[in-house]
């Protein structure tokens, strides 16, 4: 078991850079997701931590060692891949034996036909093969053992990914998009598994990913990355409650983030579309600032309140939930908000609608897209408190 | 919701008072559709007729007879074109030679090809000059190429033995000895087709996925011949099946360089099947006998080709 250190990690694939300086410390038996959208890198810094890939600048560490000169092997890590990469020609046995094999068995015991004649090879093969019966019965996969990968279904493939990578007990687990291949509903129960499989291995686990969903259920931290770099390392509350960079509160959270053009009227307030807003930023009157409000932080207002009025272009039904877009006057884009179905059981498309949030679910960002904490709580990482309404103040 | 609920209901169900009409509509697309079928099918399938099935029908009916090359007659002998071939001994040295022959070329060519295909694959620079260099064989007129051989392997004259000379080491007369010349040729035949087999390898290679090196050096197997063994030659079967059935075909079939080079000589130590078919049909005029010896070829290379198919196609296609 062991930490995993990565230090001022750089790489650059023909004059692009992929990776800007990623520096990252994993815990010894931490679950830490790499979460970010499409070719923002994290399979390459995946692979650089495994030794696939060599970075141009920068450090890995491995339970405080320095590993940037060794090869995979001796890392002693393991990898999932998306495609799984199992053998086609070997059995499920032998895939999850040949980490094993490769490590235990000189070259000459290797050999077909003579190798198991040779002194120790009989007794070092029965070892393997207990170990991978013994792993395959816990993913249970034991029955398909004798089988080859072309025979098993989608979700029983993975498992023979995660056995072969578990079946040497290696001190990191390295987990690339590992259940993106599966259907929606074995992605779930997979999910559970794996979460449970580190829950009792106890080994650190390096898992990436560019679904929200999964991130935030399997995670002790969650690293978002974005254009090769981490924008906000956290754990999974966090980011979402309390995210550090405009682009990290867009890409957490469903529907997105409503983001707001605003004006600073003065300390204690901002414009919008005219309408003067109690959100204290601290900030010079007339400068930029962007206001975010969740979808799920909006709702209704009372008939004789104010709030962002416009009229209701879509409904979408979801069951427990509606997704309210509204177009609220003064703003380029509808507004978006979750609203629980018994809260507001007659929306129809074209009705004009009122909504309004509270002050402490304000996430304010200056113009360069960095958070602005001086709101409600300030510099404060605990979730913020409700706040008064945000049109609580009448107009001067 | 609300709006596709609207639109769903907005379009009129035109079923139940349309169905007669639609019927008939299909019914005459149905048949427009058999037409333009036949019409596109016609040609080839008149073309496949005249220019194969027909032929093969005819060596079929040829092989029962006695006829001779262009005589106007003909007489039916049944099976007794197929009884003389049983106890012809030229006919026994032909097969004989052949199959040494395929047995030479086919692991020889799989073998360079896939090595150089590795090579090719494993050097960075000059890759497309060194895939033409070795695809040249395959593309270039055979006749040509068989004549710069000839002079390669000249007795006295030729490079070889002046190499070989030079050395102090012993020259033959490479096509006219008995015990040199079907080797040779298979070299040649090897040469020919490397190209060949080199082309479908570097593609074959191409398509192993990356993830599977990855997987295999994670997995300890990181030197060149544990990375061979784990992934590459496994996951190259199902081309070099392809390649061994193909070769052995082409080889089973070799007729050119023999005829230019040795003319199945000296005595019959090259004769091989397709030199015997020629020569008895076309120069002794045995027709009859000749159709016979095409459909052994024929039923010969169709074995091979399922036998290998057979016995190989399990162990490669890993389902
Ligand atoms: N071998 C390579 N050669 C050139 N560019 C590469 C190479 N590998 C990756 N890249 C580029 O580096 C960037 C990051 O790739 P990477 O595979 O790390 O993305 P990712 O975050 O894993 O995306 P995804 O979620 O789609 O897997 C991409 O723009 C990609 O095009
Ligand atoms: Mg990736």
């Amino acid at each position: 078991m062991a930490g995993v250190g990565i230090e001022a990690i750089s790489k650059s694939y023909g004059g692009i850079p992929v990776l800007r300086g990623v520096s990252l410390d994993v815990r010894d038996g931490e679950f830490l997701t790499l979460l970010g959208p499409s070719g923002c890198g994290k399979s390459t810094l995946l692979r650089i931590i495994a030794g696939l890939e060599i970075q141009d600048g920068g450090e890995i560490a491995i339970g405080g060692r320095p590993v940037d000169g060794a090869r995979p092997k001796r890392r002693d890590v393991a990898m999932v891949f998306q495609s799984y990469a199992l053998y086609p020609h070997m059995t499920v046995a032998a895939n999850m034996a040949l980490p094993l094999r490769m490590r235990r068995l000189s070259r000459w015991q290797r050999l077909p036909l003579i190798g198991p004649l040779l002194p120790g090879a009989r007794a070092a093969t029965a070892r393997i093969e207990e170990e991978v019966r013994r792993t395959a019965a816990a993913l249970e996969i034991g029955h398909v053992l004798e089988r080859r990968p072309g025979q098993l279904s989608g979700g029983q493939r993975q498992r023979v990914a995660v056995g072969r990578a578990m079946v040497r007990q290696p001190a990191v687990f390295l987990m690339d998009e590992p259940l993106s291949n599966l259907d929606a509903k074995l992605r779930v129960t997979m999910r559970a598994e794996i979460k449970e499989l580190h829950r009792r291995l106890g080994t650190t686990f390096i898992y990436v990913t560019h679904d929200q969903a999964e991130a935030m259920t399997l995670s002790d931290r969650v690293a978002v990355m974005l254009g090769g770099e981490l924008l906000q390392v956290a754990a999974p509350q966090e980011i979402y409650a309390d995210p550090a960079d405009r682009r990290v509160a867009e890409f957490i959270g469903s529907p997105r983030i409503n983001l707001i053009p605003a004006k600073v009227r003065d300390a204690g307030a901002v414009e919008i579309a005219g309408e003067r807003i109690a959100v204290a930023t601290g900030l010079p009157a007339g400068s930029q600032v962007t206001l975010g409000i969740r979808p799920e932080a909006l709702f209704p207002a009372m008939p004789d309140e104010r709030g962002f009025h416009g009229h209701v272009r879509l409904v979408e039904h979801l069951g427990s939930d509606l997704y309210v877009h509204l177009d609220a006057a003064g703003m380029a884009e509808p507004l978006i908000a979750r609203l629980r179905a018994e809260r507001a059981p007659d929306l129809a498309i074209g009705m004009p609608l009122r909504l309004t949030a509270r002050t402490g679910h304000i996430l304010l960002f200056d113009a360069d897209g960095r958070r602005l904490r001086s709101n409600a709580s300030a510099g404060s990482s605990d979730i913020p408190a409700l706040g008064p309404e945000l049109f609580a103040e009448p107009v001067p | 919701m609300s709006v596709s609920a609207q639109t769903v209901a907005a379009i009129p169900d035109p079923l139940p008072d349309r169905t007669p009409r639609r019927s008939s509509a299909i019914r005459m697309r149905a048949l427009r559709e058999e037409l333009a079928a036949l019409a596109l099918a016609g040609p080839a399938t008149a073309l496949l007729l005249a220019l194969f099935i027909l032929p093969v029908v005819a060596v079929f009916i040829i092989a029962l007879s006695d006829w001779q090359f262009g005589a106007r007659t003909l007489r039916f002998v049944g099976l007794a074109n197929f009884a003389e071939i049983a106890g012809d001994e030229g006919f026994h040295a032909s097969l004989l030679n052949t199959l040494l022959y395929v047995l030479m070329v086919v692991p020889g060519t799989v073998l360079s090809g896939l090595g150089i295909a590795l090579a090719i694959e494993s050097g960075r620079s000059l890759r497309a000059l060194y895939r033409a260099i070795h695809f040249l064989p395959f593309m270039a007129t055979l006749a040509a190429m068989a004549i710069a051989w000839e002079a390669l392997l000249h007795p006295t004259i030729g490079p070889v033995n002046q190499a070989l000379a030079g050395l102090g080491l012993p020259t033959a007369n490479w096509l006219r000895n008995e015990a040199t010349v079907l080797p040779v040729l298979a070299v040649i035949g090897i040469w020919q087709n490397l190209g060949f087999a080199m082309v479908l390898f570097l593609a074959g290679l191409k398509s192993i996925p990356q993830d599977l090196y990855d997987a295999a050096e994670i997995d300890g197997a990181d030197g060149w011949l544990d990375r061979l063994r784990t992934v590459t030659l496994p996951m190259l079967g199902p081309v070099s099946l392809f390649v061994v059935v193909v070769v052995a075909l082409r080889a089973f079939e070799v007729f050119d360089t023999v005829q230019i080079l040795t003319e199945g000589g000296p005595g019959r130590a090259s004769e091989v099947l397709l030199l015997t078919l020629y020569r008895e049909s076309f120069e002794f005029l045995h027709a009859g006998y000749g159709a016979a010896v095409t459909i052994v070829v024929l039923a010969i290379a169709v074995m091979l080709t399922l036998a290998q198919a057979k016995l190989l196609d399990r162990k490669v296609h890993y389902q």
